[in-house]
């Protein structure tokens, strides 16, 4: 962890670049982490709560091994985006910013993607699949299992 | 890569570059791979080009090229042949091989990859001829489609950086403002302030440090031309800002892109990193005295970034939450210094202004607005994607003659603009002309230029809940009227949706706007009734359907609504039984089938998949709905 911070300057404006890359290490950002933080830029531990639960990006929960995120946007919601997060949430027995009890997929929506012309969109980790439908929540979610099925073998 | 150290420097290798480009004797394949694109397989359809370009030795006759989108995003993953100018769309990669020896060698056309227009039939072998981009005008997203957004060279050589020399060598800081506010162009991002005024104030303040900030945190949902733009052509943008500071008096800019844009930031990360290299960025740009660097800024998720106060508090490391204005960031912005923002699109125009000069700008546009507006043209229209058009374009034109209508012959009933702040336009205002002025006279905004266009299948009532459910859990929460404000608003909207509205409702949510308009401090609260506002105004009877009828005439709203298979039409396929995901449909083969209401989750899946010649499921609201589950608990109990 010290070796992060010292990536960075000792000034609050690195707050957000700290909070990033903390996240591309761990996938959240681990409570643990926050009086290391503090201390390296000189700001207290509840102004670091308050930015991190501001700003929809961090997460003080361990995620899952895959993200499935979808869109909300309004293009993907004319085209029956709810309908597709009812489905996730359906098959994966969460609601959405939860996390599975097997830590295998994390829900998530987002405001936008900016892909509005190929929606409803959901992207699982980096993957974007395109005009989804009810139908290929599933085979979706499947995919995914199965990558770790065979990682196991 | 060298160092170029002076004016007649850059001016030599834009020269060469610009004779490479003409003198390449080769047939390029340029493929649109931005992040639609990639969604879509293009990348895969890049590497199996290559693939057989390599296996057939054909290195020296032709050339693949990826760039950024080409706006098209209906079409694909899309290639265009130069120098034919064939364009084809909905490519695989098993339609590579075909494609090279059949077109690209023997300029034979294939007919099945070929465009054809959605009202006419008629397929369109040419870029050129496909009415999609017929009305448009593309000066600033056009060269999207020339250049591979990771090579400096390739922006060289469609004259890139040449207004940046133009600029460092022969105008002063004040001559280049003048010439931004002759050209009469307003901000793109939302708010359309005129922006040399704003250049202007930046330059007059008073201060040895000052900033400039392009914000790329492209928040509207629907919206995406910024994104565009920063993926297919980072240099542009670059350019525009470069010249910006060198106006302004500034040393040090930051391009605050939001998160979900892994492409743009990296793209733009690339562009950072060559202009450097090249000396277009750092100390002495050119030879000259003036200094100037760029820092990027990855977002981390909040729509009120993308407000500049935000903005900056977000860049400082700090919750991004407005705050009172004045002193306006021209005066004191990030970090109290005096500090420049502007959007995307509209730096992206600033090195086009520079280079055909502001009366060429000025010509093209409406009295209150000038130059061209990229519009992100999505939801229920056949051809969806970015288009580029000159401002008083009508709402008509850019829907029918580019946007090729309403697909499956619905029928169109609103269209959206402005994101959340914006409103609803419904059919009867078409041959609007789009700019500043007649959007907001119509209860709408230009905003970033999202246009969502809604057929009768959209519910006016859910849209607007769902505007104000997005600002909702968007406001930051610093004033009252719109933190609780909107939160009463969407319980009211969820409720009348829902078939419980009030008598009292339309009243509570008019007078609930009232406040959040008068007492919030930043546009993201003063525009959010924006939506409710003009869906009333113009939809109001839906809203009485809703209260009174307990009746969605869409059929969209999920709690008044119920599905039902025609006996008279099922023929028991199914189709439905197996498509249910809660096995809520019982029927034997060619038996008409059932719907269990009480197990249905109305997720519409059965309705998707009745063959459309068949059509045996229904939907129903309102009385005839009633009616539908009487009979069927009825038939329950008889049981």
């Amino acid at each position: 962890m010290q070796k992060i911070l010292d990536e960075f300057g000792k000034d609050q404006k690195e707050l957000i670049h700290v909070l990033h890359r903390v996240k591309a290490k761990f996938g959240y950002i681990p409570p643990e982490t926050i009086p290391g933080i503090s201390r390296h830029l000189n700001i207290t531990e509840s102004e670091i709560y308050g930015v991190l639960t501001f700003y929809s990006a961090f997460s003080l929960e361990p995620r899952g091994e895959h993200t499935v995120t979808v869109c909300m946007g309004t293009a993907c919601h004319v085209r029956g985006a709810p309908k597709i997060l009812e489905e996730f949430e359906r098959r994966l027995k969460i609601k959405a910013g939860h996390t599975t009890g097997d830590k295998q997929f994390t829900l998530e929506t987002v405001a936008c993607l900016g892909c509005c012309a190929i929606g409803p969109v959901v992207v699982v980790d980096d993957d974007y699949h395109a005009q989804t439908t009810i139908r290929k929540v599933e085979p979706i979610l499947e995919k995914y299992k199965k990558e770790k099925k065979n990682d196991q073998n | 890569m060298t160092k170029i150290e002076s004016f007649e420097e850059l001016k030599e290798t834009i020269n060469q570059q610009i004779k490479l480009r003409n003198e390449n004797e080769k047939t390029v394949l340029i493929v649109s791979a931005g992040t639609c694109g990639r969604a879509r397989g293009s990348l895969k359809v890049i590497e199996s080009l290559n693939k057989v370009i390599k296996e057939k030795k054909l290195e020296g006759k032709i050339q693949v090229k990826s760039t950024g989108c080409h706006g098209f995003c209906e079409a694909e993953p899309n290639i265009i042949i130069h120098p034919q100018n064939i364009f084809y769309q909905h490519v695989q990669p098993k339609d590579a091989e075909s494609i090279i020896t059949e077109t690209a060698l023997n300029n034979k056309i294939i007919d099945k990859l070929l465009y054809s227009d959605p009202v006419t039939g008629q397929v369109m072998p040419k870029e050129s001829d496909i009415s999609f981009y017929a009305k448009q005008k593309r000066i600033v997203m056009g060269d999207n489609a020339l250049i591979d957004p990771t090579d400096i060279n390739d922006y060289f050589a469609i004259g890139g950086y040449n207004s940046l020399g133009t600029v460092l060598k022969s105008r002063n800081p004040e001559d280049v403002i003048k010439t931004i506010t002759a050209s009469g162009i307003r901000g793109r991002g939302g708010a359309g302030f005129p922006t040399g005024s704003k250049w202007k104030f930046a330059r007059d303040a008073k201060g040895d440090i000052k900033y400039i900030i392009c914000n790329a945190d492209e928040g509207d949902p629907g919206a995406y031309m910024d994104r565009s733009l920063m993926e297919g052509n980072p240099h542009r943008v670059l350019e525009g800002m470069i010249i910006g500071a060198y106006a302004i008096g500034a040393t040090e800019g930051y391009i605050y892109v939001r998160m979900e844009y892994p492409l743009a930031l990296k793209n733009i990360t690339i562009a950072l990193e060559q202009a450097r290299k090249l000396g277009l960025l750092g100390d002495a740009i050119l030879g000259s005295e003036f200094n100037f660097d760029v820092h990027v800024f990855k977002g981390a998720g909040s729509f009120v970034s993308g407000e500049e106060t935000s903005l900056m508090a977000s860049i400082e490391g700090r919750r991004a939450q407005p705050r009172q204005r004045p002193p306006f960031p021209a005066q004191s912005g990030l970090w109290g210094k005096p500090t420049n923002i502007n959007n995307v699109e509209t730096w992206g125009n600033i090195p086009i202004i520079i280079d055909r000069g502001s009366d060429w700008f000025a010509g093209i546009g409406t009295e209150s607005s000038k130059g061209t507006k990229i519009f992100s043209l999505v939801g229920k229209i056949n051809n969806t994607g970015l288009v580029e058009v000159p401002m008083g374009i009508t709402l008509r034109e850019i829907i029918y003659d580019i946007g090729g209508g309403i697909p499956g012959d619905k029928e169109f009933k609103a269209i959206q603009t402005g994101g959340p702040s914006g409103g609803c336009i419904p059919k009867e205002k078409l041959d609007l002309p789009v700019d500043y002025k007649s959007l907001s006279e119509a209860g709408s905004i230009m905003g970033s230029g999202g246009m969502i266009v809604m057929d009768e299948d959209t519910c006016m009532v859910d849209v607007a809940r769902y505007f104000l459910q997005f600002t909702q859990e968007e406001s930051c929460g610093k004033c009252v009227p719109c933190r609780i404000g909107t939160r009463q608003m969407v319980e009211i909207l969820s409720r009348i949706t829902k078939g419980e509205g009030r008598e009292s409702d339309i009243k509570k949510l008019e007078e609930l706007a009232k406040t959040i308009k008068a007492g919030s401090l930043c546009g993201l609260g003063q525009t959010s009734p924006n939506p409710v506002l003009t869906t009333l105004r113009y939809f109001r009877k839906e809203y009485e359907d809703h209260i009174y009828n307990k009746s969605c005439k869409a059929l969209a709203c999920k709690d008044l609504i119920c599905y039902y298979i025609e006996p008279d039409k099922c023929v028991g396929c199914l189709l439905c039984k197996k498509s249910c995901p809660v096995d809520a449909i019982s029927g034997k083969r060619k038996e008409v089938h059932v719907i269990d209401h009480k197990l249905c989750i109305k997720c519409g899946a059965c309705f998707d998949v009745c063959p459309s010649k068949i059509r045996a499921v229904s939907k129903y609201t309102g009385e005839k709905k009633e009616k539908i589950l009487k009979k069927a608990s009825a038939g329950r109990v008889d049981k």
